[in-house]
């Protein structure tokens, strides 16, 4: 009866399985709750989801298959050129410019049409209000669209609404940005990619009981060594935008240090040429040449790079491109010959995965380090570790 | 069927009373999650007392062996016994230990088997419980019996989420996450704690309380059970609502914030603000 909405689930990747479905058809048959559409959303949330990261996508789905709003997210209640005159209105010809480098006004209307279309997902029956969240491109470059209500407000107010358009469970999700809050989950994921490697040590205790259990013959019983076989290379973007997420991610890293067998960490800037520095502040100073590098950390090491990606194209694809120094070889270049030693390697981007689309710079990194680019999030850690341990 | 409907001494909300409800009816084991301080072992006691049925904890520890749960031979023992000539020796029963599973499966009426803080163990601890806790019965080696749960007993599984369970063992049980409490809740979770606190002084603590959990930066934030430490402590210093409310800048820090900030950290921070506030109000 409800196998929609179970494969709704499985299409927002609610990791659900069918012993799952099952358990809830038998609370229902068993009318363990009572027949409230609270009670069955409560009692489908209690059997279906196992994790509280995914409470708020399971929250989102259910709002879909259960209003019947399946189709609100292709048809867009917003005329086109209404927004577009809207855009013109209350844009600058500075920020259209800055739009125009971003991928067009069309690019950006598409993310504006998508957002409200998620937003009527989610806040059936409230106003639509285009968000004004920090990372929004909207607000980031000046444009706010607070204030501008947009569609019918349907006034479907009920309580049942509200329980799981509420998303609290919003911090919890694993595709969240990595903040201080959650920042200890990530370094659990760490910690995890460090236990690696298997030796065999000798087990004390197991072994005076087996030995006693043999009447004195010695029996060696021996247990799999944990033991921290890693070896990493941290390479972090910093300067102008990255410098909060460079804390985050050494806060990270070195938080988990003790977890590596060893962590090397230098800077870059925008992209990684001929230099890297060990010090932020003395980069002009005391600057280790990239081949240095290379020689000195073998390929055991795993590469992480961390950094926005975001730069003018010819900062990677072009010699004297970089925009501190001039550099004799393009930083593509130098990425290649990175990786070329390094196979293990990811690179963390601290932008929204949904903007690297648009943004051609990330585009050309993301190519040249194969597809290995991931979110700087909960959830894009740990797919970049899974990656590392391939 | 017995049905769980929160207690005097603790407020259940409506998600938590039909997840509790679901385990205890189709007798699945409820893994809960949440913020350290929102009541999640406790909430094993208070299902126990609800149900009027006796309560099991197994508490776990970075040490703990699932197979300490079911049961233990104790081999060194038995040897010294055999060298010595006891006569005890030759049953090898004598030398298992039974462990709380073994215990929750054997007792006479249906218990409430509480196994606390889960994510302590090592890795593979959930993966070894998977049959035990879906089948309800294991096999004793040395002695060849099976023991068989006479009644499955209602299993509360608690997380801090230090780390994370195998799908196949989250597959096997009822999942509720236990949010932190909004403010209605949190005042009548008060009020269950401190029956017949002032209206004024409740509503003042609340307002500081949740102001310090909001306070960016913290790295303990208080929880409930905090929260009600101190309000306690602010009755017994008998400090009343208007010093709660006057909430001078220069003294931000809440009146004795030791049970609310557990931290050193925290409180330096609250003294740096509070500095810079200070600050602030000299310069304009």
């Amino acid at each position: 009866m409800f196998a929609g909405f179970f494969l709704e689930l499985k299409r927002a990747r609610v990791p659900v399985s069918l012993k799952e479905y099952l358990a809830l058809m038998e609370a229902m048959e068993k009318s363990v709750a009572g027949f409230s559409v609270d009670d069955f959303y409560y009692l489908a949330r209690t059997c279906l989801v196992k994790d509280e990261r995914n409470i708020d996508k399971f929250g989102r789905v259910f709002g879909q298959v259960f209003k019947g709003i399946e189709g609100a997210a292709e048809g867009s209640p917003v005329p086109e050129d209404w927004l577009t005159a809207l855009a013109e209105k209350l844009l600058s010809e500075e920020e259209k410019q800055q739009i125009e480098a971003m991928g067009g006004l069309d690019k950006l209307l598409d993310a504006l049409r998508q957002r409200l279309a998620e937003q009527k997902g989610r806040h059936e029956g409230g106003s639509k209000w285009i968000g004004t969240a920090g990372t929004s491109p909207f607000g980031a470059k000046g444009y706010n669209p607070e204030g501008v209500r947009i569609g019918q407000d349907e006034g479907r107010q009920g309580r049942a609404v509200k329980v799981w358009d509420k998303r609290e469970f919003k911090n919890l999700d694993g595709e969240v940005q990595l903040g201080t809050r959650n920042i200890k989950l990530a370094l659990r994921r760490l910690r995890q990619f460090a236990r690696e490697g298997a030796a065999e040590i000798l087990d004390l205790p197991d072994t005076i009981r087996s030995t006693a259990k043999n009447a004195g013959w010695l029996d060696l019983r021996l247990v799999p060594e944990r033991h921290n076989a890693v070896k990493v290379l941290l390479l972090l973007d910093i300067g102008g935008s990255m410098d909060g997420h460079v804390r985050a991610c050494e806060e990270l890293f070195s938080a988990a240090r003790a977890e590596f067998k060893h962590l090397a960490h230098y800077y870059f800037h925008n992209c990684p040429y001929e230099h890297l520095w060990q010090d932020a502040r003395r980069r002009q100073a005391e600057r280790t040449p990239l081949v240095e590098l290379l020689r000195t950390y073998d390929q055991a090491y795993k590469l992480i790079l961390v950094g926005d990606a975001t730069m003018a194209p010819y900062e990677i694809s072009d010699p004297g491109g970089a925009i501190e120094h001039w550099n004799a070889e393009p930083g593509e270049t130098w990425l290649r010959r990175l990786l070329v030693t390094y196979p293990k390697a990811v690179w963390l981007n601290p932008v929204p995965e949904r903007y690297w689309q648009g943004t051609q710079s990330i585009d050309m990194i993301a190519k040249l380090m194969e597809g290995r680019m991931f979110p700087l999030t909960l959830d894009g850690i740990d797919r970049a570790m899974r990656r590392l341990q391939r | 069927m017995a049905r769980f409907e929160g207690t005097a001494t603790y407020i259940a909300t409506e998600d938590l009373r039909v997840a509790v409800n679901a385990a205890i009816a189709l007798e699945r084991p409820l893994l809960v999650k949440g913020e350290p301080g929102t009541g999640k072992t406790i909430l094993a006691h208070e299902i126990a007392k609800a149900l009027a049925a006796p309560l099991i904890t197994w508490h776990i520890k970075s040490t703990t062996k699932a197979q300490q749960g079911l049961y233990e031979y104790d081999a060194v023992a038995r040897l010294r016994d055999g060298q010595l000539g006891e006569a005890r020796v030759h049953d090898i029963g004598n030398y298992i230990a039974r462990g709380k599973l073994w215990e929750a499966f054997t007792a006479d009426q249906r218990p409430v088997l509480l196994i606390d803080e889960i994510d302590k163990a090592d890795i593979e601890f959930p993966n070894d419980l998977l049959l035990e806790l879906d089948r309800m019965e294991f096999f004793v080696y040395e002695t060849r019996e099976t023991v068989v749960a006479r009644q499955r007993p209602v299993v509360l599984i608690t997380s801090n989420n230090e780390k994370e369970l195998p799908d196949a063992f989250l597959r096997r049980c009822f999942f509720h996450y236990i949010r932190f409490p909004d403010r209605e809740t949190m005042t009548r979770i008060v009020a269950v704690h401190h029956p017949g606190l002032k209206q004024a002084l409740l509503k003042e603590a609340l307002e500081v309380f949740y102001e310090v959990r909001d306070v960016p930066g913290l790295k303990k934030r208080p929880s409930t059970s905090e929260l009600i430490d101190w309000i306690k402590l602010l009755l017994v210093e008998d400090i009343s609502p208007e010093v709660l409310r006057t909430r001078d800048p220069a003294k931000l820090i809440p009146p004795l914030h030791g049970a609310l900030l557990k931290n050193e950290q925290d409180v330096q921070l609250f003294e740096r603000l509070a500095f810079l506030h200070r600050r602030e109000r000299g310069g304009g």
